[in-house]
């Protein structure tokens, strides 16, 4: 199944742009959707702490993805 | 807290405002409001929240006004380079409005010094530049039980969010923590030295976070707790996303961790892999004697275009793609702006294996200050 994934931040460079369609496993879950993230652009592996939020609701590792969900990763920011 | 007849003057067209009134003016007058940093975000705070009357306001900035501020942090004026930010600021905001109050803290917040400030204060207003100082005032908000009126800004994008505030039936609103657990590695979180940033958007982003501080205060609207919102100033575009307290916090969870201030450097530093202490060059040795290294400067290009020594300018970021331009045989100087990128890029090298690298102690900024005075640094 397709979902999108938004980024924000220091997320937007290692995507190369500002989202991207990714074809996932049906019922695939948040904590596997990061793994092919990692997989795909391997700079997200030093991204700890990359939260992400499903349909603008944060989301634990779990969860379970349905087609066309939009995934937004939100990296912290620290400028002021 | 009564108002006098200038304060009902000067805070009329707010005052006559429906859900404001002489009420929300009088909490306002009676509030103590703590501005973490007078930069970019901080000035918008300091000056709608002086301008609009809080009764007594703290500032802490232990830096000094930068000619590099100046295109964003629109509180201070070009005579005004070099002098302390905190002091700078409260200078103008007194001329602003002589009925609030000013309190000037020219040091750093720290974990010695944190809780001791902020007990003073009703709600505290987040404009940090770092990470370290982030969670620091996250926890000494929660330790103390004052809300936190959080900002972040990166490039063209910011973060705006109220931690900690306390609702309707006594418990509190999520918190940095909640929704940041775990810190990255510092070189994924540019600062806007590192990354830029775009003018107007501390502008935007700090207004917002005044927008909360008074919604706080007078207890007006529905503020941001439970919320982030993502803003993206480039395509015009915002997102909210909601928050909730997550039962794992270390602070605020069911099994608290941490139940005073910690050591924030080493906690946002990460677990050390190696103690070992990089070799160096101070930028004496390099100008004695500088034919006997080859230079590797990992700053950015634009960087290397406003000033260099001459070296090979290869970015932190691409260093992997470019070993074969790297002599293996020759000792190489590696430097950045200040020495925290070179550092990087020596572990980074080292685990290449290479052996022969010395990393310049203080980088380019080092050597404007103690080499070439007429380099231009930024």
């Amino acid at each position: 199944m397709n979902i999108e994934i938004v980024a924000f931040g220091i997320a937007k460079d290692i995507l190369k742009g500002k989202s991207i369609q990714l074809e996932v496993a049906s019922a695939a879950t948040v904590e596997q959707v990061k793994k092919q993230l990692v997989n795909d652009y391997p700079d997200f592996q030093t991204l700890a702490s990359l939260q992400l939020a499903v349909n603008a609701e944060y989301v634990v590792d779990d969860y379970v993805l349905n087609e066309n969900d939009e995934v937004v990763l939100i990296p912290p920011v620290s400028g002021g | 807290m009564t108002l006098s007849r200038d304060e009902l003057i000067r805070y009329n067209r707010q005052i006559i405002l429906p859900d404001f009134g002489v009420a929300g003016q009088e909490r306002l007058k009676a509030a103590s409001v703590l501005i973490i940093g007078a930069g970019g975000l901080g000035a918008p705070n300091l000056q709608y929240l002086t301008a609009a009357g809080v009764g007594r306001i703290g500032v802490i900035d232990f830096d000094q006004v930068s000619l590099t501020n100046l295109q964003r942090q629109v509180l201070f004026n070009t005579d005004e380079l070099g002098v302390n930010k905190a002091t700078a600021a409260a200078s103008k905001l007194k001329a602003l409005n002589p009925e609030t109050e000013f309190e000037v803290f020219e040091t750093q917040i720290s974990s010695e010094n944190a809780m001791a400030i902020i007990v003073d204060y009703d709600l505290v207003v987040d404009g940090s530049d770092n990470l370290p100082t982030r969670y620091l005032v996250n926890d000494a908000c929660l330790f103390l039980e004052k809300p936190l009126i959080y900002g972040a800004i990166f490039r063209f994008e910011g973060q705006v969010s109220v931690f900690n505030q306390e609702l309707e039936h006594g418990s509190r609103g999520p918190n940095y923590r909640d929704l940041f657990p775990t810190p990255p590695p510092p070189e994924m979180v540019p600062s806007c030295s590192e990354g830029g940033v775009f003018g107007v958007l501390p502008g935007i982003v700090g207004s917002m976070q005044a927008n909360e501080a008074i919604k706080v205060i007078t207890g007006m609207g529905t503020t941001l707790s439970g919320k982030l919102l993502l803003f993206d100033s480039l395509d015009f575009t915002s997102r909210y996303l909601n928050i909730r307290s997550n039962e794992n916090n270390p602070v605020t969870g069911s099994n608290p961790t941490i139940t005073k201030l910690i050591d924030y450097e080493a906690f946002c530093a990460g677990p050390v892999i190696e103690e070992e202490v990089l070799a160096s060059l101070s930028v004496h040795d390099l100008h004695a004697d500088n034919s006997r290294y080859f230079i590797l400067d990992v700053r950015e290009p634009y960087e290397y275009d406003i000033s260099n020594l001459g070296g090979l300018n290869i970015p932190l970021g691409q260093l992997k793609e470019q070993l074969e331009q790297i002599p293996g045989d020759k000792q190489v100087v590696v430097h950045c702006k200040s020495g925290v990128r070179s550092a990087q890029a020596i572990n980074l090298l080292k685990q290449e294996g290479y052996t022969n690298l010395l990393n310049l102690e203080g980088g380019i900024l080092a050597w404007q200050k103690e080499i070439d005075s007429e380099m231009a640094v930024y």
